[in-house]
């Protein structure tokens, strides 16, 4: 039994960490909250160069060929220090479309750029408000041609190229790749709860869309798709967990009140053992996701909606209780606490909100036990 | 990452496995399968005698206490080999539970603090199940204060060096047929209270001791009060010097916490089959939005736990020695099985009320209900679990004990103001 990451792979870590304490700090991050930019463009550039991006992607296109489990590493630690790039939307999800679901020629087109940072990948699903389902899309391709609006579009104000879900003239959801360079493509970027990382409209007017995948086959590739990305977010998910309660942690030992440390009142300690117990539960259900998509065991689905919905209650429920902690000073603009928040809050509706992934996990878990039943 | 044996785990879990199949009372195993809480489910034979017979088997075959070395009749196994035998005995561990606290707890303090010759002679039979030890620590005004404890040993009169013991101790498990007794004493009330504390054991036969039956909020009896009156110990019977007590104590406390990869029960695999087979409006329960989500995270909060004893098991397997991850087992799965079993009864609707033989499998979730808050309480409060995690694992502060350098009789003993 080895539940654990390799030596190599903590080796791996510590690079990341290393070159994240020098280029992601929190005024890294706070430029993006408060500047114009979208996301920190050197950053990305920095973790390309270090190899970071093109973990999961083979040598022969462009990437480090290593795999997912480094890429959840590199997760973890993009987590604990909110760093403000798009690595989610352009590696966890366009490159693992291409990846399952690309042509020869798609692939060799666009992962090399996605793993070097050349250029940026989007996911263009959700339609405004309520649940992502099927019935929901009403984007549409005909003759080639896209037509429809999507938001919210993480990072579409950015990318260059966006995996779109539309319906081809059957009205079968299927799944296309966009240019987002090109004629009849309009966007905008849309004010959110967590600006370090950007939200957009994009709004298709007869724009070239490209099938991408089996035409008809959409929806059971983009759910394929957000599993994996799912057990990606969640490891970020759980670095921000950990790094929220090591922010309340050091912030109670060095806070006085009453003549002493906050960290001796129980009322203090207690919620402090309680945000440890839910980010060690978070992290074991992350280990648990992240063997299950390296080794593409049978019990994926299960155990990628069993990492998200773990590590979604763990972040909101550290990153709330860090402000909780700091008190009045967990609620100024200074202090990094509403960064955590604002982020943890942010991930929980990304790839499909909190509900939605409990919803899938029974659902998921029922069909299962039928069938070790039957 | 895998959940692979080695090939020297693999060929040992394969010996295990092989022994069990041919030694194990499988006459037995469904009304093991069928254990509810506080018993081990065996009705249709004496379940102490049921437990000490396959302890004998074990110990003849050198299965017993696999962490205890050999010359006091133990396995001499490494901790992995000890979480795969453990994997593999399944319902039947529930057998020799009645030992859980000897082996555990009461024989690895023996080990630790007795004389050669007290342990050639207590361990063996402990080990082979031949004796029962109970650890006599709580008492009705010292639970998690236990330092506080009231019980007093006074050097007898008569010049022999034997202790003379008066109090009364609470919350026993087994007290009823335990032959020894690890019990703590206050042998000095006229020093701070961790510093007046001597550590015996103790034959339970000894005259003046006397074990009561608590009846419980859930009706069960599986604890005791034991009472002591004028009960001579002598004094080769004291594990440690005189006032050593509680850093004796420590050991024990220490070995209960030391229990690896368990995974103790919270409930849900019962409340899933549950809400597979229960109807909302003619559908399957597990189809509402609302179950689902609660079912959720029921299974994150199960699965976590599994996950985290298997994190353990990988640390040790790697000859490691695991984090402090393993802490947090009984507060997560104490506070979700009472949740998760007022949830199983709400779903019943008005008919959640009734315990009896129409209650969904047998009651089980009445039971968990009615047995969980003790859960919560018993070795380690969910508030002494919370301090510990916050002082050991994550290094705040000791609260401040206003009783630290008080003489233990100066202490106040009421809250109410004396008028």
């Amino acid at each position: 039994m080895n539940l654990d990451f390799s030596d190599e792979q903590k080796q791996l870590r510590e690079q990341v960490r290393r070159f994240l304490s020098e280029n992601c700090t929190s005024e890294t991050v706070r430029a993006i909250l408060e500047g114009p930019e979208s996301y920190d463009k050197k950053l990305y550039q920095g973790l390309a160069e270090l190899g970071v991006l093109g973990a999961a992607i083979p040598e022969e296109y462009g990437g480090v060929g290593l795999g997912h489990l480094e890429l959840c590493v590199v997760a973890e630690e993009l987590g604990r220090v909110l760093a403000p790039v798009p690595v989610s939307s352009s590696i966890y999800l366009t490159a693992e479309f291409l990846m399952l679901a690309g042509t020869e020629k798609q692939k060799e087109t666009w992962l090399p750029k996605l793993a070097a940072g050349e250029a940026i990948g989007a996911f263009a699903y959700a339609e405004g408000q309520g649940r992502m389902s099927p019935a929901k899309i009403k984007a549409t391709v005909s003759g080639g041609k896209l037509k429809g609006t999507k938001s919210p579009v993480a990072d579409g104000d950015v990318a260059d190229i966006a995996v779109v879900a539309a319906k081809n003239e059957k009205g079968q959801v299927s799944l296309y790749l966009v240019d987002l360079s090109a004629k009849g493509v309009s966007r905008e970027t849309l004010e959110s709860i967590d600006p370090t990382r950007s939200q957009a409209r994009l709004t298709f007017d007869g724009a070239p869309a490209e099938l991408l995948g089996t035409e008809g086959d959409g929806w059971h590739i983009a759910s394929q798709v957000l599993d994996r990305a799912a057990v990606l977010m969640a490891f970020e998910q759980v670095g921000g967990a950990d790094r929220s309660l090591e922010i309340a942690r050091d912030y109670a030992l060095e806070r006085m009140a009453f003549g002493r440390p906050i960290g001796s009142f129980q009322a203090i300690k207690h919620i402090l053992a309680d945000m440890y117990v839910s980010a060690t539960l978070a992290r074991s259900n992350c280990y648990y996701g992240a063997w299950a998509l390296n080794s593409g065991a049978a019990e994926f689905p299960v155990a990628a909606a069993t990492a998200r919905v773990s590590a979604t209650t763990a972040f909101q429920h550290c990153a709330k209780n860090n402000i909780q902690v700091h008190g009045g000073m967990g609620f100024t603009w200074a202090f990094d606490c509403h960064l955590y928040y604002r982020r943890s809050n942010a991930l929980a509706v990304a790839l499909g909100s909190l509900s939605t992934w409990e919803s899938q996990l029974i659902e998921r878990m029922s069909a299962g036990n039928a069938e070790t039943a039957a | 990452m895998d959940f692979k044996d080695t090939p020297q785990e693999a060929a040992f879990r394969a010996e295990v496995r092989a022994w069990i199949d041919a030694n194990a009372p499988k006459h037995l195993l469904e009304e093991l399968n069928r254990a509810s809480f506080g018993s081990n489910g065996v009705v249709s034979e004496d379940p102490i005698a049921a437990g000490k017979a396959w302890q004998k088997k074990k110990a003849e075959a050198g299965w017993a206490c696999l962490h205890w070395p050999k010359e006091y009749g133990g396995g001499a196994r490494t901790p992995i080999e000890r979480v795969i035998w453990g994997q593999e005995e399944g319902p039947y561990a529930a057998l020799t539970g009645v030992f859980t606290i000897g082996h555990g707890m009461c024989g690895p303090t023996v080990m630790a603090w007795a004389s050669e010759e007290h342990k050639r002679k207590l361990l063996p039979p402990l080990a082979s199940g031949e004796t029962i030890w109970c650890q006599l620590f709580s008492e009705p005004a010292s639970g998690s204060d236990l330092a506080g404890l009231r019980t007093r040993a006074v050097k007898a009169d008569d010049g022999s060096g034997d202790w003379i013991i008066n109090g009364q101790k609470i919350w026993t498990s087994g007290a009823q047929y335990s032959d020894w007794g690890l019990l703590i004493t206050r042998t000095n009330p006229d020093v701070p209270k961790h510093k007046g504390l001597t550590m015996f054991f103790l034959d339970m036969k000894s005259p003046g001791v006397e074990v009561r039956p608590i009846k419980q909020a859930n009706g069960q009896s599986s604890f005791n009060e034991v009472y002591f009156t004028d009960v001579r110990i002598p004094d080769s019977q004291r594990l440690g010097e005189v006032g050593q007590g509680w850093e004796v104590s420590l050991t024990t406390l220490m070995n209960e916490r030391l229990s690896i990869g368990s995974g103790m029960s919270t409930g849900f695999p019962e409340l899933f089959r549950f809400c597979m087979e229960a109807e909302i409006e003619g559908e399957p329960a597990v189809r509402d939005s609302g179950v689902r989500s609660k079912l959720a995270q029921f299974a994150v909060k199960q699965s976590g736990l599994k996950y985290t004893g298997m994190r353990a098991i990988s640390a040790l397997s790697k000859g490691e020695v695991p984090g402090p991850e393993n802490s947090i087992g009984k507060l997560v799965a104490g506070a979700t099985m009472q949740e998760l079993s007022m949830f199983a009864l709400d779903l019943q609707g008005e008919a959640g009320v009734l315990w009896n033989e129409e209650s969904p499998q047998q009651g089980r979730f009445q039971a968990m209900l009615m047995r969980s808050p003790a859960t919560r309480i018993e070795g380690g409060s969910d508030e002494i679990l919370r301090n510990i995690i916050g002082e050991r694992v994550l290094g705040l502060p000791g609260d401040i004990r206003v009783d630290k350098d008080v003489p233990f009789k100066d202490i106040p003993t009421s809250g109410r103001k004396k008028h």
